[in-house]
């Protein structure tokens, strides 16, 4: 079975590499800096003992104050997981780093997550709406979306 | 030969053939043509009813589905479909992969407003007469995602819907009798068009 890994642990370690980047972490999951996202994406990823290889889901979630966006990886290599977070803030314009560059996987979910939360990504090849039609007004997993 | 005893091979073939031979002896002559008892004068016969009565058995006896199965309801319609409710017994067990060769629309499942474009365009396609059965609660009103953002709060915002089966999903005798209903509509329409 795959093994989660402690968010606690590789807090430390991505610590060391990049200083004050991780704003909390649990046993469950690693809360980051939104400026250190790709930063921190690309270092699980290729860093030996890692190996994220895999994007498992990408989902977001909105806490009136801020958009969480949640990416959980696996590495199939070592087989284990890992739970990342980031943050967004506004509600007009929030916008995070894409990580498509990365992970190609992520192109779909984040088209998605720009349908309906209304998070940009920058740096998406094709960022336009996937679910709904263009012209739709509004983003309707918003909790203030009525 | 008594019961119980363990023949062999040869007395087998035996047996067989005995009965083979049977057989032969009982079947010299043919059996009657069932339809022997339609005489000349009766074969020449002609049956009289009216030119509607004729077109709408015939519109009804074999009305072809055209695929609109946008969700769950479909399961339902395939069992509808399938040996225990036996769609063949109406004569509509071929399913239309293109509208142009079907007369019914059976809309089973909930509907978005992204997909309506091309439902409409499906029944656009399907040449008359036409009909449309709204299967399940989503196909009537949307159902329980009738306050959604992206749901069609009944297939008649967009198509003219004939009968109304509700359920969700209905059970393959509402659907049944659904059809029945729609063909009893049918059987009531005229072909002559109406005094203006």
């Amino acid at each position: 079975m795959t093994v989660a890994l402690s968010g606690e642990k590789i807090a430390s370690q991505i610590e060391k590499k990049f200083p004050e980047s991780v704003i909390e972490s649990t046993a469950d999951s690693l809360l980051v800096k939104g400026d250190w996202l790709l930063e921190i994406a690309g270092y699980l990823k290729t860093t030996a003992g890692l190996d994220f290889d895999y994007l498992t889901a990408i989902t977001a979630v909105d806490y009136y104050d801020y958009f969480e966006v949640v990416y959980q990886l696996t590495s199939l290599k070592h087989n284990h997981s890992l739970v990342l977070k980031t943050r967004c803030y506004g509600r007009d314009n929030p916008a995070l780093p894409s990580v498509v560059n990365l992970w190609r996987g992520a192109d779909f979910q984040e088209r998605e997550i720009y349908d309906l939360m209304g998070i940009g990504f920058e740096g998406h090849p094709d960022l336009r709406r996937i679910v709904l039609w263009e012209g739709f007004d509004g983003h309707p997993l918003r909790k203030d979306f009525l | 030969m008594e019961v119980g005893e363990v023949y062999s091979s040869r007395q087998l073939d035996e047996t067989e053939g005995e009965a083979i031979n049977e057989l032969i002896a009982r079947s010299q002559q043919t059996i009657p043509d069932p339809d022997q008892w339609l005489d000349e004068e009766l074969k020449r016969n002609i049956l009289l009813t009216s030119v509607d009565a004729m077109i709408d058995w015939a519109r009804r006896s074999s009305m072809w589905p055209v695929v609109c199965f946008p969700a769950c309801c479909a399961f339902e319609f395939i069992t509808t479909e399938a040996s225990r409710f036996d769609l063949s017994r109406f004569g509509m067990e071929i399913i239309r992969g293109s509208p142009r060769q079907a007369d019914l629309m059976i809309t089973a499942g909930t509907l978005t407003w992204k997909m309506a474009p091309q439902v409409k365009r499906i029944y656009d396609q399907m040449a008359e007469p036409k009909w449309v059965i709204a299967m399940g609660a989503c196909a009537i009103s949307g159902g329980i995602f009738r306050s959604s953002y992206s749901v069609v709060p009944g297939y008649n915002r967009i198509i003219p819907v004939d009968v109304y089966v509700p359920g969700c999903p209905p059970r393959p005798e509402a659907l049944v009798h659904g059809i029945r209903m729609l063909h009893h509509k049918i059987s009531k329409m005229s072909i002559a068009r109406e005094a203006k």
